[in-house]
């Protein structure tokens, strides 16, 4: 957080912030292509796709042929940017993104947006809650996830000189802010949010701004709460975590992902293999398919908003202390 | 950078790929995938010596024309090619498959000369169709090569591309299809028909031959017709195990080891069509 000019970005949704970050970038370097499967207003593509209709792909509803056409340019010079819905950048066109990008580590950013349950009543088809554990996997893959407009601007432009492949996910719906203002981004390294010695929030998306909220009401309770912006899940800024197990020995993580194989679980790894004790619990959602609902009810279902939030901070509280 | 070997030449290079692939089947007892690499001889030959534009001594020319072997598993046939047309010598990858390089199964494109990895089937089509609208965004006049397995249609992102290169027009995209009409396990008309597949191709938009892929005459006259403004295939009828009499034609030959008599029977072969072109 820099108190300089307040951004541009502020308060808006991180697929609209990427929408206007990527015009920025693409207006300054014309190696820049955008490419989608039939969802270029949904991606925010359309100032790009007006402004240079020849950088411009649709690929029609055919994730896969899209996926590896952007290998194909990415091996011949162009900086493609990916965008279409997470569910399909991270399921159906995956082994696409895996062996035609990844293994070659080509410079592809696959922006993927409605994210989680950001699409509420779209249901468990359009819901992508395995999108990080499955990206998490592929060797080469950096994964980042923008709490907010502000850092979603920042990402994208970070993204532009970062060599090898990216998957950002985006949410459809307007994060709570957390950032007021515009800073430089650096992969794998995390962000202290807010500082606490009882307890470490530590999030990514949407949740970093929710668990904001709660940790402001919760210090009139008398609890502290340090709160983590996990923004790049891989590399994993190790580092962060390790000091905050140690420091205050409670963690909670939160994130609008199944709690199999994504933030949660890559932090009780750090956790288990650096030796160190620390109390746990990840909050996201369970191993279950998802509901279809007005994205509010559902975050309000899964305990995912500030109430819930709160709920989950006292409870690891009671049990250990 | 154009070699433009005569036809007649390359009549004797493709014995040389041949007899190259035949010893190596004899030598490997874990086996080669054998039988689709015979198939794409002439295919690959005519490409890399006289209708593609590239440099060995420069695999990275920006204006090279791209060959993308997207069935990566004929990869014995595309290294075999590269090693006779220099980007490395032939022993490079005698002893392929092991740790200390990546000479091995499928197309690896750590390998100089090769421009995509593959092997998982149904992907090349549509990298090639990236690097065509990349060289047409870029107003270069180099091609995209794309060569496919017969079987490898089969996916379904491969329609998805066909689908997109007719769409985009893309006249510097040629995708070579090797209709040796077997898979791994059995004949691909029992396995999921293709037929008419020549049909779908201009009902998809493509410019359509339908050649002998193993007469170079043939080839070439599919290659060198003038392109509209659509993406041209070229289905290439042809054999897979083309010149092992034990395996041609057979589901066998898809991966195989040679014994020495099967080996010496197909070294026969080669020996004679040699003499016969030194008479002509």
């Amino acid at each position: 957080m820099i108190e300089s000019a307040f951004s541009e970005y502020f308060g808006k949704s991180s697929r609209e912030a990427y929408g206007i970050a990527l015009f920025e970038l693409a207006a300054k370097d014309e190696r820049i292509v955008a490419l989608t499967s039939d969802v270029p207003e949904s991606v925010r593509f359309s100032k790009f796709r007006d402004s240079w209709p020849e950088r411009f792909f649709d690929f029609g509803i055919a994730e896969q042929n899209m996926m590896s056409a952007a290998a194909g340019l990415a091996r011949s010079g162009k900086l493609p940017y990916v965008s279409v819905y997470a569910i399909f950048a991270s399921l159906r066109a995956i082994e696409q993104a895996r062996t035609d990008i990844a293994y070659p580590g080509l410079p592809v950013k696959i922006i993927a947006s409605h994210s989680g349950i950001s699409l509420g009543p779209g249901g468990p088809t359009h819901h992508s809650i395995e999108d990080i554990a499955v990206y998490r996997s592929i060797a080469n893959m950096t994964i980042a996830v923008p709490a907010d407009g502000v850092e979603t601007a920042e990402i994208i432009r970070a993204s532009h000189s970062l060599p090898g492949p990216l998957y950002v996910r985006l949410s459809r719906e307007a994060e709570p802010p957390v950032y007021q203002s515009e800073g430089i981004f650096t992969f794998g390294k995390s962000r202290q949010v807010r500082g606490g010695g009882d307890i470490t929030i530590i999030a990514c998306g949407a949740p970093v701004g929710r668990a904001l909220n709660a940790a402001d009401q919760l210090i009139n309770q008398g609890i502290q709460v340090r709160l983590i912006d996990m923004a790049t899940i891989k590399p994993l800024d190790k580092a962060a975590i390790i000091d905050a197990a140690k420091q205050t020995g409670l963690i909670l993580t939160v994130e609008e992902h199944n709690i199999i194989g994504g933030l949660g679980s890559a932090v009780a790894e750090v956790i288990a293999e650096a030796g160190i004790h620390a109390k746990m619990l990840r909050l996201g959602i369970p191993d279950e398919f998802t509901l279809a609902a007005p994205y509010q009810d559902l975050i309000a279902h899964y305990r995912l908003d500030e109430v819930g939030i709160t709920e989950a901070v006292k409870a690891l509280l009671a049990r250990y202390t | 950078m154009t070699t433009k070997y005569s036809l007649d030449k390359l009549e004797h290079l493709c014995l040389d790929h041949r007899e190259h692939i035949i010893r190596l089947a004899q030598k490997h007892e874990f086996g080669i995938h054998l039988g689709g690499s015979l198939s794409l001889t002439e295919i690959l030959i005519s490409l890399y010596f006289r209708v593609a534009h590239n440099d060995p001594n420069n695999p990275n020319w920006p204006d090279r024309d791209r060959i993308v072997l997207s069935k990566g598993h004929g990869n014995v046939g595309l290294l075999t090619t590269l090693a006779m047309r220099g980007y490395f010598t032939l022993d490079r990858f005698v002893n392929f498959n092991q740790l200390e390089n990546f000479y091995s199964m499928h197309a690896d494109a750590h390998v100089p000369g090769v421009e995509h990895s593959a092997g998982s089937l149904g992907h090349g089509l549509s990298v090639s169709i990236g690097m065509a609208l990349a060289a047409r965004l870029d107003k270069k006049n180099w091609r995209v090569y794309c060569i496919l397995g017969d079987g490898e249609i089969m996916e379904g992102s491969v329609w998805e591309a066909f689908m997109s290169a007719g769409h985009f027009k893309l006249n510097n995209l040629i995708a070579i299809i090797d209709r040796n009409k077997l898979t791994q396990e059995n004949y691909t008309y029992n396995v999921m028909d293709l037929e008419p597949l020549a049909s779908k191709g201009i009902a998809f938009g493509w410019q359509v031959f339908e050649v002998n892929g193993h007469n170079l005459t043939d080839l070439h006259t599919a290659f060198a017709a003038a392109q509209p403004d659509k993406p041209k295939m070229i289905i290439a009828h042809t054999l897979k195990g083309r010149g092992v009499p034990s395996h041609e034609d057979q589901i066998k030959s898809h991966f195989a080891h040679l014994s020495p008599e099967q080996a010496k029977a197909a070294l026969a072969i080669i020996t004679q069509e040699r003499a016969r072109l030194e008479k002509v």
